[in-house]
């Protein structure tokens, strides 16, 4: 995407949902794009498959411009962008089979080849016993699945995501979101979604950017992002991650520093908390911590007070820096 | 006291008077004066509301002055009394039908009433469904036309069903009216012979047959669209 711009024109004035985003996603990653509601996130995906034309701006797909197509052309583009919705959108009139069908319905392809490609599908998705149900019958993670599989039918290049996961409880969320990772390395297929849940993006994004009131306002590696926060929004979320921020204020002993440590991959495991304090008189006192992991990396944040000489002190935190631990002396 | 009993039968009903060959005539007319309006009201009242669903604001064809005028005609053909509709189109229903008595002569007044009502019905059946659904089917790459057939029509069977049995109840007595004119059928029947000819008695009987037609259709039409629904 190249400087896209949405403006939205109504009786109560104009609407500047998407400023100027320019965004380039690579074959086969999985990318986040994370904003609070309102922040114009689904204007955006919108204007990926242009179900929203841009004000201003390209839209580019696989080396074709989507924004100067003309509609049969767009059309027969929309057939290798899959979409899935946060409520789902099937056809409630149809089964579970007709409503996985339907993109292939469009294609004009062979009723043999349909049922041959739906069977496929719906075992993709875990569904096969309920093929016949129509979605009224099904759960929220089950009509998610169908999204997913009609999405996937036409054998797109990309799959563009809605919030697919909001209307989920949080084990029926992690329920889609790996099987979305499954698919991603199964198929090789290119993912970008769209999300006000950090545990989205966590568990299964490469790249992440962060929106606020429209534009981008923080972009790259989701490790990067979140553990080095430059931006007001993108701290937020990052502290939703850690969730060290908040409750009361910490115990402070006179003279004894606040250290803030995030560890990243297989040091997370490692003793250096341990080997950096050892030696020295410096004593360390764990306030909280986490350790998890960011989509297939480990990751940890410990939040720890260091109490001795203000030498041994600082001469714990080179320690911790040079076994190349992010130390955060805060204030 | 058997003078009073003859009296009281000669100012009563006499049930001898019906020939039921003549009120199975009737119903037979009225049927398929019904049957006929009803498949060319169908037809064009789909025409006219999908149009109307279309060209309305924020939708995929959307055409405000098409809306408006479409509107605008469906709005003045709905006010006119039917009856007065009806002698209105004479001209027009000599042309179409080449006849403006007997069944064949009420067809084309019947629709031109019925149309746009059923036209107005169909266009809140299609508000009904979920916008959506449309835009997902529109993200996998379907035209227009295949919107108005794969997901419009499709998913909005049970309001339309609804609305053809709305508008067959309303074109039964229609057809009533219409045999006042020369068209034939139980109005006609329960007019001439319970209004022109005080035979009270044929006129209870076309009546109680419309009720019961009337109530058929309603039960058929809730049957089917219980039937039909998946929501
Ligand atoms: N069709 C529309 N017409 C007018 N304003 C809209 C429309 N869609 C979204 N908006 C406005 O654009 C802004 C961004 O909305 P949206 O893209 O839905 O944000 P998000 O998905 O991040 O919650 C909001 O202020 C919203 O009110
Ligand atoms: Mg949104």
């Amino acid at each position: 995407m190249q400087h896209v711009t949405k403006i939205y024109k109504g009786r109560g004035g104009t609407v500047d949902a998407v400023k100027d985003v320019s965004l380039k996603v690579e074959p086969g990653e999985i990318y986040g794009i994370i904003g609070h509601s309102g922040a114009g996130k689904s204007s955006l995906i919108r204007c990926m498959n242009l179900l929203e034309r841009p004000s201003s701006g390209k839209v580019l797909f696989g080396g074709r411009e989507l924004t100067s197509l003309k509609e049969r052309e767009l059309q027969a583009e929309r057939r290798r962008i899959g979409m899935i919705f946060q409520h789902f959108n099937l056809l409630t009139s149809a089964t579970v089979r007709e409503n996985i069908a339907f993109p292939l319905v469009l294609a004009g392809q062979s009723k043999r080849r349909q049922a041959a490609r739906v069977d496929e599908l719906l075992e993709l998705v875990g569904l096969q016993a309920h093929g016949d149900k129509y979605p009224a019958q099904l759960s929220g993670g089950q009509k998610q699945r169908v999204g997913i599989a009609r999405a996937l039918a036409a054998e797109p290049a990309v799959l563009l995501c809605d919030e697919a996961t909001s209307a989920l409880d949080p084990q029926t969320t992690s329920s889609i979101l790996s099987l979305l990772l499954s698919i991603n390395e199964k198929l090789g297929l290119t993912i970008i979604l769209i999300t006000h849940e950090m545990q989205v993006i966590r568990s299964i994004c490469d790249r992440v950017a962060v929106m606020d009131a429209g534009r981008v306002v923080e972009e790259g590696p989701v490790l990067d992002v979140f553990l080095r926060p430059a931006h007001g929004v993108t701290k937020q979320f990052a502290d939703e991650l850690s969730e060290l921020e908040g409750g009361a204020p910490l115990p402070r002993r006179a003279g004894s520093k606040l250290v803030r440590l995030h560890f990243v991959g297989e040091e997370t495991y490692e003793p250096v908390l341990f080997e950096a304090v050892k030696g020295s008189a410096v004593q360390c006192a764990i306030l909280q911590g986490t350790v998890s992991r960011m989509k297939h990396t480990p990751y940890g944040q410990l939040l720890v007070e260091l109490s001795g000489s203000p030498s041994d002190i600082d001469g714990a935190i080179a320690s911790l820096r040079s076994s190349g631990i992010d130390a955060e002396v805060l204030p | 006291m058997s003078g009073n009993l003859s009296a009281l039968r000669s100012t009563g009903m006499d049930w001898s008077r019906i020939d039921p060959a003549e009120i199975w005539t009737a119903t037979q007319d009225t049927l398929s004066m019904l049957g006929l309006s009803l498949v060319f009201t169908i037809a064009l009242g789909l025409v006219i509301g999908v149009l109307l669903y279309l060209t309305s604001s924020r939708q995929l064809l959307y055409l405000p002055v098409v809306y408006s005028f479409l509107s605008l005609v469906v709005n003045i053909l709905r006010s006119v009394p039917f009856i007065i509709l009806m002698i209105a189109v004479m001209p027009l229903t000599k042309e179409i039908a080449g006849t403006t008595i007997g069944v064949a002569g009420t067809i084309p007044p019947l629709v031109i009433g019925a149309a746009p009502f059923f036209g107005r019905l169909v266009e809140t059946a299609l508000r009904e469904i979920d916008r959506g659904i449309i835009e997902a089917a529109q993200a996998m790459g379907a035209s227009k036309w295949d919107i108005v057939r794969r997901v419009l029509l499709r998913e909005s069977r049970p309001g339309l069903l609804a609305a053809v049995t709305v508008t067959a109840i309303t074109l039964v007595s229609y057809t009533a009216m219409a045999g006042v004119v020369g068209g034939g059928g139980l109005g006609d029947l329960a007019i001439r012979y319970g209004y022109q000819r005080y035979q009270t008695e044929v006129m209870i009987v076309a009546v109680v047959v419309l009720i019961l037609l009337v109530q058929l259709l309603q039960m058929l039409g809730d049957w089917l669209v219980r039937k039909i629904s998946r929501k």
